[in-house]
């Protein structure tokens, strides 16, 4: 009886999860059906974002938060993916027994820390030494993608450190024995076999740094043009949703549930092309 | 008591609890106005025990919400025109009014130190003027040394009461400039800020910017404001005095609910960027529109110090009087 039951409970957790992901698909689309009929396909590439007079229609094109969402994202992860596989191979391979334990503590905490107060560090005191370094109004792509980056980089190390402790001492002890150095044993034994576990911590960032809004908001200056410098401020998708939903009516509602599926699709896609090519690879 | 019993009666409480919170005034809108509302909900609270609860959401989501007659009443800082009140079926009235300042971040150039005329406003935020040293804005400024640095526009990101008052203004001077809340700027570097809060985060981030926050937020952030061009060609600074005489040229009129835009007023004295905040109340539930009017009695009566305290500016007597007549007028005094 017990176990029936919980052979029930557990099969509807796992399908409700299904559910739940093909119910907001279905709400965003129909949301977006305005916008859909209205722009089309033309929306992806159209720039305007501009209401009209009586606040009844407008001209919207999502152009300039896709590229926005997606530069930032590639800035962040460009980063955070060297130096978190740093952090990781430092504390599973290099570091002192002594020093392992607090590092690792303070990286999950950096971990722990919502993301609004990054917002506001971030323009508060990164973005003037951003503005001094590099030039530019110190909020912009720049300053997004590197706050974003140090966001993200607690997460991915945390799980490839995870990874690459599973990896057995048997193994790296006989390529030490044979004469491998450090380098070539994390090369060669600790990353292939960890190679699971570092990439699901790359797809996880991913689609964190993808979808993050509150930090971007205060960093990335919220403006609707196409950078032409990596300083320049420019907008997100969740940006551009978080500073205009709770004023917007009618097409501009539907334009921005258009946006919002396509965030959906975006993210989904890029997971799902992590997850297969990772598989692809793990077969052979 | 059992445990049983004891869940029931939290049960029963909570729900007279509810049924109570419904009598409460609900209301929401514009947030130029909020933190003054804030301010004489609670004292109103205190004189008669009548609660009213103002959520400040914008004004654009007060329109909307009390159009759905989702809420009791609707702050907006946009004045409906004649056409939308008829076809929503609302009142509306002014209740109090504020100003608008350019505040800038300009190394060694201090508070009422900076004069802008009003040729130099519109070019910064139309992109014709994109220096500091232009011209346009050293012809007023001998005595200081402006930087040759381009100018950084902050305006916000969100649609907002604040910006479609200070368009309203940029429109009296440049017709091209369309009033909006929110309008696509032209300026060359432009960075966007939600609400006055984050417009005011970045103007102090940035150095060599330039923006319009609401005149609340340059007093309590420290921030440094311009004098600006009136229409009689003096240079004013944005104090409650010259606020002040900027109300007195408002021209309210009960037969069209007191439509008006305040900006650019005549007068000399006059700060030139100055507007009203109103509320909307929905014409056929007489019972709560005289409850809000009698709050609004209320804060008419004894709410003036508070408004000053924040930096707005109450009506003048004539107006609220204009307005006591207008409620009789409708039957919701």
């Amino acid at each position: 009886m017990g176990g029936k039951l919980f052979k029930n409970f557990s099969f509807l957790s796992a399908t409700l999860s299904f559910f739940i992901l093909i119910g907001i698909f279905a709400v965003l689309f129909q949301y977006a059906q305005a916008a859909l009929h209205e722009f089309g396909i033309d929306f992806l590439y159209s720039e305007s974002w501009e209401v009209d007079e009586d606040d009844e229609g407008g001209l919207f094109g999502g152009w300039i938060p896709i590229v926005g969402t997606l530069l930032s994202t590639l800035i962040a992860m460009a980063i955070a993916i060297p130096l978190a596989m740093g952090i990781a191979i430092f504390l599973t391979e290099i570091a002192h027994e002594k020093l392992v334990k607090p590092v690792s503590v303070a990286i999950e905490l950096l971990a722990a820390i919502p993301s609004i107060i990054y917002g506001m560090w971030g323009l508060f005191y990164f973005a003037p030494i951003v503005q001094s370094t590099v030039g530019g109004d110190g909020v912009g792509l720049l300053t997004a993608g590197i706050v974003l980056a140090i966001m993200i980089i607690p997460f991915m190390a945390a799980i490839t450190r995870d990874a690459m402790n599973t990896v057995p001492p048997v193994l790296k002890e006989s390529a030490y024995a044979m004469g491998a150095t450090t380098f070539e044993v994390v090369k060669d034994v600790v990353m292939p076999y960890a190679k699971g576990g570092i990439i699901g911590s790359i797809i996880l960032a991913l689609g964190r740094a993808l979808g993050e809004t509150m930090a971007v908001a205060f960093l990335i200056g919220s403006v609707m043009s196409i950078p032409s410098r990596i300083t320049d401020p420019t907008t997100s998708i969740p940006v551009l949703l978080a500073n205009n939903f709770a004023e917007a009516q009618d097409l501009e509602i539907s334009a921005m549930y258009y946006l919002a599926l396509i965030l959906f699709v975006v993210s989904f896609a890029l997971i799902s092309l992590a997850k297969f090519y990772f598989f692809g690879r793990k077969t052979v | 008591m059992t445990v049983k019993k004891m869940f029931t009666a939290a049960l029963i409480a909570s729900i007279t609890a509810a049924t109570v919170y419904a009598e409460e005034l609900k209301g929401r809108g514009a947030s130029f106005p909020a933190p003054l509302y804030k301010v004489w909900t609670s004292e109103y609270y205190k004189a008669t025990g009548i609660k009213v609860n103002y959520t400040p959401t914008g004004s654009g989501d007060g329109v909307k919400s009390i159009q759905k007659r989702m809420v009791d009443f609707a702050g907006s800082d946009k004045p409906l025109k004649q056409k939308e009140l008829q076809k929503g079926k609302l009142h509306m009235f002014p209740t109090v009014v504020g100003s608008v300042v350019l505040a800038y971040n300009l190394d060694g150039v201090k508070d009422g130190e900076l004069k802008l005329s009003r040729k130099a406003v519109a070019g910064i935020f139309d992109g014709t003027i994109t220096h500091w040293d232009d011209p346009a804005i050293t012809e007023h400024n001998a005595e200081l040394t402006l930087p040759h640095a381009p100018i950084t526009v902050a305006v916000r990101a969100d649609k907002s009461g604040t910006t479609f008052n200070f368009t309203y203004f940029l429109n009296q001077i440049d017709q091209e400039i369309k009033v909006s809340k929110k309008p696509t700027w032209k300026a060359a570097k432009v960075i966007a800020g939600k609400s006055n809060s984050g417009v005011s985060a970045n103007i102090q981030q940035i150095k060599n910017s330039i923006g319009y926050i609401e005149y609340s937020y340059k007093t309590k952030l420290g921030l440094a404001a311009a004098q600006i061009e009136n229409r009689e060609g003096q240079f004013i600074t944005p104090t409650l005095e010259s606020f002040q005489e900027a109300a007195k040229y408002a021209t309210w009129k009960p037969e069209n609910d007191f439509y008006a835009a305040i900006g650019d007023p005549a007068g000399a004295t006059s700060y030139p960027i100055v507007a009203a905040t109103f509320l909307l109340l929905p014409e056929e539930k007489n019972a709560a529109n005289k409850k809000v009017t009698g709050f609004m009695e209320w804060a008419y009566a004894n709410g003036d110090a508070a408004a000053t305290e924040l930096g707005y500016v109450p009506l003048p007597k004539e107006t609220k009087d204009q307005i006591r007549a207008y409620w009789e007028a409708k039957g919701i005094r």
